[in-house]
Protein backbone atom coordinates (compact mmCIF):
# COMPACT_ATOMS: atom_id res chain seq x y z
CA UNK A 1 0.00 0.00 0.00
CA UNK A 2 1.33 3.83 -1.05
CA UNK A 3 2.51 5.85 2.01
CA UNK A 4 -0.21 8.30 0.59
CA UNK A 5 -2.71 5.86 -0.06
CA UNK A 6 -6.22 7.50 0.15
CA UNK A 7 -4.88 10.91 0.47
CA UNK A 8 -5.11 14.42 -1.68
CA UNK A 9 -2.82 16.80 -2.05
CA UNK A 10 -2.41 20.11 -2.80
CA UNK A 11 0.99 21.12 -4.24
CA UNK A 12 1.58 24.69 -5.08
CA UNK A 13 4.78 24.83 -8.09
CA UNK A 14 4.05 21.69 -9.28
CA UNK A 15 4.76 22.38 -13.07
CA UNK A 16 8.53 21.78 -13.04
CA UNK A 17 11.69 21.06 -10.24
CA UNK A 18 10.85 20.22 -6.63
CA UNK A 19 7.49 20.54 -7.04
CA UNK A 20 6.93 18.00 -9.76
CA UNK A 21 9.26 15.34 -8.20
CA UNK A 22 7.12 15.74 -5.09
CA UNK A 23 3.76 15.54 -7.48
CA UNK A 24 5.10 12.07 -8.88
CA UNK A 25 6.49 10.70 -5.57
CA UNK A 26 2.89 10.95 -4.01
CA UNK A 27 1.21 9.84 -6.98
CA UNK A 28 3.39 6.90 -6.74
CA UNK A 29 2.75 6.67 -3.15
CA UNK A 30 -1.03 6.48 -3.96
CA UNK A 31 -1.89 9.94 -3.41
CA UNK A 32 -4.76 12.26 -5.61
CA UNK A 33 -2.10 15.25 -6.44
CA UNK A 34 -3.30 18.15 -7.73
CA UNK A 35 -1.30 20.35 -8.91
CA UNK A 36 -0.59 24.26 -9.64
CA UNK A 37 1.40 26.28 -11.32
CA UNK A 38 1.34 29.71 -13.49
CA UNK A 39 3.61 27.57 -15.59
CA UNK A 40 0.78 25.91 -18.11
CA UNK A 41 2.06 24.39 -20.62
CA UNK A 42 4.36 22.69 -18.14
CA UNK A 43 2.04 21.84 -15.38
CA UNK A 44 -0.58 19.90 -18.07
CA UNK A 45 3.21 17.88 -19.04
CA UNK A 46 3.62 16.94 -15.69
CA UNK A 47 -0.21 16.24 -14.75
CA UNK A 48 0.21 14.16 -17.37
CA UNK A 49 2.68 11.89 -17.07
CA UNK A 50 2.11 11.64 -13.10
CA UNK A 51 -1.60 11.30 -13.75
CA UNK A 52 -2.79 14.37 -11.98
CA UNK A 53 -4.88 17.44 -12.09
CA UNK A 54 -2.95 20.40 -13.00
CA UNK A 55 -4.91 23.64 -11.91
CA UNK A 56 -3.87 27.44 -13.19
CA UNK A 57 -2.83 29.34 -9.90
CA UNK A 58 -1.31 32.75 -9.16
CA UNK A 59 -0.77 32.23 -5.33
CA UNK A 60 -0.27 35.68 -4.75
CA UNK A 61 -4.02 35.49 -5.65
CA UNK A 62 -6.97 35.18 -2.54
CA UNK A 63 -9.31 34.21 -5.50
CA UNK A 64 -7.11 31.80 -6.91
CA UNK A 65 -6.28 29.69 -4.11
CA UNK A 66 -10.31 29.61 -3.04
CA UNK A 67 -10.58 28.30 -6.59
CA UNK A 68 -7.95 25.43 -6.94
CA UNK A 69 -8.79 24.29 -3.42
CA UNK A 70 -12.20 24.23 -3.97
CA UNK A 71 -11.50 22.04 -7.01
CA UNK A 72 -9.72 19.75 -5.31
CA UNK A 73 -12.05 19.27 -3.04
CA UNK A 74 -14.70 19.06 -5.33
CA UNK A 75 -12.72 16.57 -7.43
CA UNK A 76 -11.53 14.13 -4.46
CA UNK A 77 -13.96 15.09 -1.49
CA UNK A 78 -10.94 16.63 0.67
CA UNK A 79 -7.92 17.72 1.37
CA UNK A 80 -4.96 15.89 3.27
CA UNK A 81 -1.76 17.47 2.31
CA UNK A 82 -0.98 20.97 1.55
CA UNK A 83 2.79 21.64 -0.22
CA UNK A 84 3.31 25.23 -0.46
CA UNK A 85 6.20 24.74 -2.56
CA UNK A 86 6.00 27.69 -5.76
CA UNK A 87 8.61 30.16 -4.94
CA UNK A 88 10.54 32.57 -6.91
CA UNK A 89 14.63 33.75 -6.52
CA UNK A 90 15.74 37.34 -7.12
CA UNK A 91 18.64 38.55 -6.28
CA UNK A 92 17.36 41.72 -4.33
CA UNK A 93 20.54 43.79 -2.19
CA UNK A 94 19.32 45.56 0.51
CA UNK A 95 20.06 48.62 -1.78
CA UNK A 96 17.84 47.14 -4.62
CA UNK A 97 14.55 48.40 -5.65
CA UNK A 98 11.58 48.26 -2.76
CA UNK A 99 9.53 46.69 -5.96
CA UNK A 100 11.65 43.71 -7.12
CA UNK A 101 11.71 43.15 -2.94
CA UNK A 102 7.97 43.40 -2.57
CA UNK A 103 7.52 40.80 -5.38
CA UNK A 104 9.70 38.25 -3.91
CA UNK A 105 7.40 38.33 -0.78
CA UNK A 106 4.41 38.81 -2.51
CA UNK A 107 4.83 35.09 -3.97
CA UNK A 108 7.18 33.69 -1.17
CA UNK A 109 5.52 34.64 1.99
CA UNK A 110 2.27 36.34 0.84
CA UNK A 111 1.53 33.03 -1.33
CA UNK A 112 2.64 30.71 1.47
CA UNK A 113 0.35 32.62 3.75
CA UNK A 114 -2.94 32.48 1.65
CA UNK A 115 -2.54 28.68 0.98
CA UNK A 116 -2.33 27.75 4.70
CA UNK A 117 -5.32 30.37 4.86
CA UNK A 118 -7.24 28.64 2.29
CA UNK A 119 -6.81 24.98 3.33
CA UNK A 120 -6.90 25.74 7.22
CA UNK A 121 -10.55 25.45 7.07
CA UNK A 122 -11.40 22.76 5.12
CA UNK A 123 -8.51 20.45 6.96
CA UNK A 124 -10.29 21.67 9.87
CA UNK A 125 -13.79 19.99 8.88
CA UNK A 126 -11.75 17.19 7.96
CA UNK A 127 -10.33 16.91 11.15
CA UNK A 128 -6.38 17.14 10.56
CA UNK A 129 -3.92 17.39 7.62
CA UNK A 130 -0.48 18.45 6.84
CA UNK A 131 0.74 21.50 5.78
CA UNK A 132 4.77 21.26 4.28
CA UNK A 133 5.82 24.98 3.84
CA UNK A 134 9.02 25.13 1.44
CA UNK A 135 11.20 27.32 2.88
CA UNK A 136 15.05 26.99 2.33
CA UNK A 137 18.68 27.12 4.13
CA UNK A 138 18.44 31.34 3.48
CA UNK A 139 15.64 30.84 6.13
CA UNK A 140 18.11 29.49 8.62
CA UNK A 141 21.12 31.97 7.80
CA UNK A 142 21.64 35.46 5.79
CA UNK A 143 21.23 34.69 2.41
CA UNK A 144 22.97 37.22 -0.33
CA UNK A 145 19.02 38.52 -1.53
CA UNK A 146 17.81 40.15 1.05
CA UNK A 147 14.48 39.68 -0.16
CA UNK A 148 14.43 36.18 -0.61
CA UNK A 149 16.19 36.01 3.02
CA UNK A 150 13.45 37.67 4.55
CA UNK A 151 10.65 35.93 2.60
CA UNK A 152 12.25 32.11 3.61
CA UNK A 153 12.86 33.21 7.49
CA UNK A 154 9.19 34.51 7.61
CA UNK A 155 7.81 30.97 5.92
CA UNK A 156 9.95 29.93 8.95
CA UNK A 157 8.38 32.15 11.59
CA UNK A 158 4.68 31.36 10.31
CA UNK A 159 5.15 27.41 10.09
CA UNK A 160 5.58 27.89 13.65
CA UNK A 161 2.85 30.39 14.61
CA UNK A 162 0.44 27.95 12.38
CA UNK A 163 1.30 25.16 13.94
CA UNK A 164 0.56 26.15 17.32
CA UNK A 165 -2.94 27.37 16.25
CA UNK A 166 -3.97 24.25 14.33
CA UNK A 167 -2.56 21.71 16.40
CA UNK A 168 -5.58 20.90 18.22
CA UNK A 169 -7.52 20.61 14.89
CA UNK A 170 -4.64 18.02 14.22
CA UNK A 171 -3.35 20.20 11.54
CA UNK A 172 0.51 19.92 11.15
CA UNK A 173 2.73 22.59 9.95
CA UNK A 174 6.21 21.98 9.10
CA UNK A 175 8.90 23.47 7.39
CA UNK A 176 11.40 21.95 4.73
CA UNK A 177 14.73 23.74 4.04
CA UNK A 178 16.57 22.64 1.08
CA UNK A 179 20.46 24.15 0.35
CA UNK A 180 21.41 23.76 -3.15
CA UNK A 181 19.10 21.51 -5.18
CA UNK A 182 19.77 20.68 -8.89
CA UNK A 183 16.55 22.59 -9.92
CA UNK A 184 15.97 25.42 -12.72
CA UNK A 185 15.87 27.96 -10.13
CA UNK A 186 19.88 27.46 -9.56
CA UNK A 187 20.27 29.59 -12.93
CA UNK A 188 18.44 32.34 -11.15
CA UNK A 189 21.10 32.80 -8.23
CA UNK A 190 24.61 33.55 -7.75
CA UNK A 191 25.05 29.60 -8.37
CA UNK A 192 24.54 29.87 -12.18
CA UNK A 193 28.34 30.45 -11.99
CA UNK A 194 29.82 26.76 -12.02
CA UNK A 195 32.91 27.65 -10.64
CA UNK A 196 31.39 29.41 -7.51
CA UNK A 197 28.38 26.73 -7.52
CA UNK A 198 32.14 24.49 -7.35
CA UNK A 199 33.51 25.92 -4.81
CA UNK A 200 30.38 25.97 -2.95
CA UNK A 201 30.37 22.10 -3.13
CA UNK A 202 33.54 21.85 -2.48
CA UNK A 203 34.50 23.66 0.39
CA UNK A 204 31.01 24.16 2.22
CA UNK A 205 29.01 20.87 1.62
CA UNK A 206 30.07 18.07 3.50
CA UNK A 207 28.58 15.27 0.90
CA UNK A 208 30.51 17.36 -1.84
CA UNK A 209 27.19 17.59 -4.42
CA UNK A 210 24.39 19.65 -5.09
CA UNK A 211 20.63 17.53 -4.06
CA UNK A 212 18.33 16.35 -6.34
CA UNK A 213 14.68 17.03 -6.41
CA UNK A 214 13.29 13.83 -5.60
CA UNK A 215 15.67 13.82 -2.42
CA UNK A 216 13.78 16.67 -1.36
CA UNK A 217 10.40 14.99 -2.73
CA UNK A 218 10.95 12.46 -0.27
CA UNK A 219 11.45 14.30 3.04
CA UNK A 220 8.33 16.40 1.83
CA UNK A 221 6.92 12.63 1.55
CA UNK A 222 7.71 11.85 5.19
CA UNK A 223 6.27 15.29 6.10
CA UNK A 224 3.15 14.57 4.36
CA UNK A 225 2.01 11.07 5.40
CA UNK A 226 1.09 9.94 9.37
CA UNK A 227 4.73 8.73 9.99
CA UNK A 228 5.63 12.18 11.11
CA UNK A 229 2.35 12.35 13.57
CA UNK A 230 4.30 13.73 16.40
CA UNK A 231 6.15 16.54 14.30
CA UNK A 232 4.80 19.88 13.71
CA UNK A 233 6.30 23.40 14.21
CA UNK A 234 9.60 22.70 13.38
CA UNK A 235 12.46 22.67 10.57
CA UNK A 236 13.28 20.02 8.12
CA UNK A 237 16.73 20.73 7.04
CA UNK A 238 17.95 18.62 3.62
CA UNK A 239 21.25 20.60 2.58
CA UNK A 240 24.50 18.20 2.01
CA UNK A 241 25.28 19.53 5.47
CA UNK A 242 25.49 22.94 4.20
CA UNK A 243 24.56 24.57 7.40
CA UNK A 244 26.12 22.16 10.07
CA UNK B 1 10.67 -4.32 -0.18
CA UNK B 2 11.78 -3.31 3.09
CA UNK B 3 13.00 0.84 3.62
CA UNK B 4 16.39 -1.07 4.86
CA UNK B 5 16.49 -4.58 3.18
CA UNK B 6 20.21 -5.56 3.35
CA UNK B 7 21.11 -2.94 5.87
CA UNK B 8 22.59 -4.05 9.16
CA UNK B 9 22.01 -1.46 12.55
CA UNK B 10 23.01 -1.13 15.62
CA UNK B 11 20.87 0.33 18.14
CA UNK B 12 21.91 1.29 21.62
CA UNK B 13 19.50 0.97 24.66
CA UNK B 14 17.44 -1.58 22.17
CA UNK B 15 15.81 -3.21 25.43
CA UNK B 16 12.98 -1.51 26.08
CA UNK B 17 10.94 2.09 24.94
CA UNK B 18 12.52 3.73 21.65
CA UNK B 19 15.29 1.67 20.90
CA UNK B 20 13.18 -1.48 21.27
CA UNK B 21 10.28 0.35 18.66
CA UNK B 22 13.67 1.29 16.74
CA UNK B 23 14.75 -2.01 16.78
CA UNK B 24 11.15 -3.41 15.50
CA UNK B 25 10.34 -0.91 13.02
CA UNK B 26 14.16 -1.56 11.53
CA UNK B 27 13.67 -5.51 11.17
CA UNK B 28 10.62 -4.78 10.34
CA UNK B 29 11.82 -3.27 7.20
CA UNK B 30 14.03 -5.54 6.38
CA UNK B 31 17.24 -4.44 8.48
CA UNK B 32 19.85 -6.97 10.10
CA UNK B 33 19.20 -5.64 13.88
CA UNK B 34 21.90 -5.87 16.60
CA UNK B 35 20.02 -4.01 19.85
CA UNK B 36 22.57 -3.04 22.64
CA UNK B 37 22.05 -2.70 26.67
CA UNK B 38 22.51 -2.88 29.70
CA UNK B 39 18.96 -4.66 30.68
CA UNK B 40 20.41 -8.20 29.53
CA UNK B 41 16.76 -9.82 30.48
CA UNK B 42 15.04 -6.99 28.75
CA UNK B 43 17.16 -7.11 25.97
CA UNK B 44 17.35 -10.46 25.12
CA UNK B 45 13.09 -10.74 25.08
CA UNK B 46 13.24 -7.75 22.87
CA UNK B 47 15.30 -9.77 20.48
CA UNK B 48 13.26 -12.82 20.35
CA UNK B 49 10.73 -10.83 19.57
CA UNK B 50 11.92 -9.05 17.09
CA UNK B 51 14.38 -11.53 15.39
CA UNK B 52 17.47 -9.63 15.96
CA UNK B 53 20.39 -10.27 18.18
CA UNK B 54 21.17 -8.83 21.60
CA UNK B 55 24.37 -7.66 23.29
CA UNK B 56 25.43 -6.70 26.71
CA UNK B 57 26.78 -2.93 26.02
CA UNK B 58 27.80 -0.81 28.26
CA UNK B 59 28.38 2.32 26.31
CA UNK B 60 30.68 4.03 28.18
CA UNK B 61 33.35 1.79 27.80
CA UNK B 62 35.59 1.77 24.94
CA UNK B 63 36.06 -1.55 25.08
CA UNK B 64 32.75 -2.57 24.57
CA UNK B 65 31.67 -0.57 22.00
CA UNK B 66 34.79 -2.31 20.04
CA UNK B 67 33.31 -5.64 20.77
CA UNK B 68 29.44 -5.17 20.12
CA UNK B 69 31.09 -3.29 16.52
CA UNK B 70 33.39 -5.94 15.79
CA UNK B 71 30.30 -8.55 16.51
CA UNK B 72 28.16 -6.60 14.59
CA UNK B 73 30.49 -6.74 11.52
CA UNK B 74 30.69 -10.68 12.26
CA UNK B 75 27.28 -11.68 12.25
CA UNK B 76 26.42 -9.50 9.37
CA UNK B 77 29.15 -8.61 7.30
CA UNK B 78 29.47 -4.75 7.55
CA UNK B 79 27.08 -1.99 9.47
CA UNK B 80 25.30 0.66 8.02
CA UNK B 81 23.61 2.48 10.21
CA UNK B 82 24.17 3.02 14.38
CA UNK B 83 20.99 4.70 16.30
CA UNK B 84 22.89 6.10 19.21
CA UNK B 85 20.17 5.86 21.28
CA UNK B 86 21.00 4.72 25.04
CA UNK B 87 20.53 7.35 27.69
CA UNK B 88 19.62 8.03 31.31
CA UNK B 89 18.07 10.64 32.98
CA UNK B 90 18.66 12.64 36.09
CA UNK B 91 15.87 15.22 37.19
CA UNK B 92 18.17 17.45 39.70
CA UNK B 93 18.95 20.77 38.53
CA UNK B 94 22.42 22.73 38.69
CA UNK B 95 22.60 23.11 42.76
CA UNK B 96 20.94 20.18 43.01
CA UNK B 97 23.00 17.66 41.50
CA UNK B 98 26.29 16.72 42.84
CA UNK B 99 29.32 16.55 40.21
CA UNK B 100 29.45 12.83 40.54
CA UNK B 101 25.89 12.25 39.14
CA UNK B 102 26.64 15.10 36.32
CA UNK B 103 29.90 13.12 35.38
CA UNK B 104 27.32 9.70 35.31
CA UNK B 105 25.27 11.07 33.23
CA UNK B 106 28.01 12.78 30.59
CA UNK B 107 29.31 10.10 30.32
CA UNK B 108 26.29 7.56 29.81
CA UNK B 109 24.31 10.64 27.35
CA UNK B 110 27.32 12.27 25.64
CA UNK B 111 30.58 10.36 26.14
CA UNK B 112 28.80 6.97 24.95
CA UNK B 113 27.60 8.64 21.51
CA UNK B 114 30.80 10.22 21.23
CA UNK B 115 32.61 6.56 21.70
CA UNK B 116 29.91 4.91 19.52
CA UNK B 117 30.41 7.73 16.09
CA UNK B 118 34.31 6.95 17.10
CA UNK B 119 34.12 2.86 17.09
CA UNK B 120 31.61 2.89 14.12
CA UNK B 121 32.91 5.86 11.57
CA UNK B 122 35.80 3.38 10.24
CA UNK B 123 33.50 0.16 9.91
CA UNK B 124 31.43 2.66 7.44
CA UNK B 125 34.31 4.40 5.73
CA UNK B 126 35.76 1.11 4.60
CA UNK B 127 32.02 0.15 3.74
CA UNK B 128 31.51 3.20 1.79
CA UNK B 129 29.17 5.28 3.80
CA UNK B 130 26.56 4.72 6.22
CA UNK B 131 24.21 6.99 8.41
CA UNK B 132 24.86 7.75 12.49
CA UNK B 133 21.77 8.83 13.96
CA UNK B 134 22.21 10.52 17.11
CA UNK B 135 19.15 10.73 19.64
CA UNK B 136 19.13 13.96 21.67
CA UNK B 137 16.12 15.54 22.71
CA UNK B 138 14.00 18.68 23.26
CA UNK B 139 16.21 19.75 26.05
CA UNK B 140 19.29 19.76 23.39
CA UNK B 141 17.37 22.75 21.46
CA UNK B 142 15.88 24.62 24.68
CA UNK B 143 17.21 23.80 27.95
CA UNK B 144 14.26 24.46 30.14
CA UNK B 145 13.39 23.69 33.39
CA UNK B 146 14.34 19.85 33.43
CA UNK B 147 17.68 18.53 34.57
CA UNK B 148 21.18 20.52 34.43
CA UNK B 149 23.26 17.42 33.52
CA UNK B 150 20.85 16.05 31.03
CA UNK B 151 20.43 19.46 29.40
CA UNK B 152 24.21 19.63 28.90
CA UNK B 153 24.60 16.09 27.51
CA UNK B 154 21.85 16.87 25.13
CA UNK B 155 23.24 19.82 23.72
CA UNK B 156 26.29 18.19 23.36
CA UNK B 157 24.87 15.71 21.17
CA UNK B 158 23.52 17.87 19.03
CA UNK B 159 26.84 19.78 18.41
CA UNK B 160 28.92 16.72 18.12
CA UNK B 161 26.31 15.44 15.33
CA UNK B 162 27.56 18.56 13.33
CA UNK B 163 31.12 18.53 14.17
CA UNK B 164 30.83 14.55 12.86
CA UNK B 165 28.68 15.38 9.61
CA UNK B 166 31.49 18.07 8.55
CA UNK B 167 33.97 15.67 9.12
CA UNK B 168 32.14 12.20 7.76
CA UNK B 169 30.76 13.83 4.89
CA UNK B 170 33.06 13.01 2.45
CA UNK B 171 33.46 9.18 3.34
CA UNK B 172 29.19 9.33 2.26
CA UNK B 173 28.44 9.14 6.17
CA UNK B 174 25.65 11.18 7.11
CA UNK B 175 24.90 12.23 11.00
CA UNK B 176 21.71 13.60 12.24
CA UNK B 177 20.07 14.09 15.58
CA UNK B 178 16.33 13.60 16.94
CA UNK B 179 14.99 15.87 19.56
CA UNK B 180 12.05 14.34 20.91
CA UNK B 181 9.63 15.93 23.02
CA UNK B 182 7.49 14.29 26.09
CA UNK B 183 7.31 10.35 24.72
CA UNK B 184 5.47 7.47 26.45
CA UNK B 185 8.24 5.81 28.02
CA UNK B 186 9.80 4.84 30.94
CA UNK B 187 12.05 7.70 31.17
CA UNK B 188 8.92 9.81 31.29
CA UNK B 189 7.95 8.54 34.66
CA UNK B 190 11.64 10.15 35.95
CA UNK B 191 11.22 13.79 34.70
CA UNK B 192 11.11 17.19 36.28
CA UNK B 193 7.53 17.35 34.38
CA UNK B 194 5.68 13.91 35.97
CA UNK B 195 7.70 13.82 39.37
CA UNK B 196 5.94 17.40 40.23
CA UNK B 197 3.02 16.06 38.99
CA UNK B 198 2.83 18.76 36.48
CA UNK B 199 2.32 15.97 33.31
CA UNK B 200 -1.27 17.42 32.50
CA UNK B 201 -0.77 20.63 32.48
CA UNK B 202 2.65 20.10 30.23
CA UNK B 203 0.09 18.22 27.98
CA UNK B 204 -2.31 21.29 27.56
CA UNK B 205 0.68 23.29 26.10
CA UNK B 206 1.92 20.92 23.68
CA UNK B 207 -0.01 22.18 20.14
CA UNK B 208 -0.52 18.47 19.51
CA UNK B 209 -2.11 18.02 23.14
CA UNK B 210 -0.79 14.77 23.43
CA UNK B 211 2.10 12.99 24.42
CA UNK B 212 4.07 11.12 21.44
CA UNK B 213 4.59 7.37 21.28
CA UNK B 214 8.25 5.66 20.81
CA UNK B 215 6.58 4.31 17.28
CA UNK B 216 6.17 7.77 16.32
CA UNK B 217 10.27 8.58 17.15
CA UNK B 218 11.29 5.06 15.15
CA UNK B 219 9.61 6.41 12.14
CA UNK B 220 11.63 9.53 12.01
CA UNK B 221 14.67 7.42 12.81
CA UNK B 222 13.79 5.11 10.07
CA UNK B 223 13.40 7.83 7.22
CA UNK B 224 17.42 9.17 8.30
CA UNK B 225 18.60 5.56 8.97
CA UNK B 226 17.20 4.96 4.82
CA UNK B 227 18.78 6.08 1.89
CA UNK B 228 15.49 8.11 1.83
CA UNK B 229 17.16 11.08 3.81
CA UNK B 230 20.62 10.73 1.73
CA UNK B 231 20.95 14.77 0.87
CA UNK B 232 20.32 15.56 4.93
CA UNK B 233 23.29 15.41 7.47
CA UNK B 234 24.53 17.46 9.72
CA UNK B 235 20.60 18.51 11.25
CA UNK B 236 18.44 18.53 13.78
CA UNK B 237 15.11 16.78 13.34
CA UNK B 238 12.56 17.58 15.73
CA UNK B 239 9.67 14.73 16.80
CA UNK B 240 7.78 16.65 19.89
CA UNK B 241 4.05 17.82 19.35
CA UNK B 242 5.20 21.43 18.70
CA UNK B 243 6.59 21.97 21.80
CA UNK B 244 9.04 24.15 20.54
CA UNK B 245 7.54 25.43 17.81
Amino acid sequence: MGRLEGKTALISGGARGQGAAEARLFAEEGANVVLTDVLDEEGERTADIIGGTFLHHDVTSEEEWAAAVARAVELHGGLDVLINNAGVYADVPLEGDPDDYRRVIEVNQFGVYLGMRAVAPVMIERGGGSIVNISSTAGMNGGASVAYTASKWAVRGMTKSAAVNLGRHGIRVNSIHPGPVDTPMIADTRMADTGLLDQLLQQHVPLGRMGQPEEVAKLALFLASDESSYSTGSEFVIDGGLLA
Amino acid sequence: MGRLEGKTALISGGARGQGAAEAALFAEEGANVVLTDVLDEEGERTADIIGGTFLHHDVTSEDEWAAVVARAVELHGGLDVLVNNAAIYSPRTLLEAEPDEFRRVIEVNQVGVYLGMREVAPVMIERGGGSIVNISSGAGMRAGSGGFAYAASKWAVRGMTKSAAVRLGRHGIRVNSIHPGLIDTVMLGETRIVQGGNLDRAVERIPLGRVGRPEEVARLALFLASDESAYSTGSEFIVDGGSLA
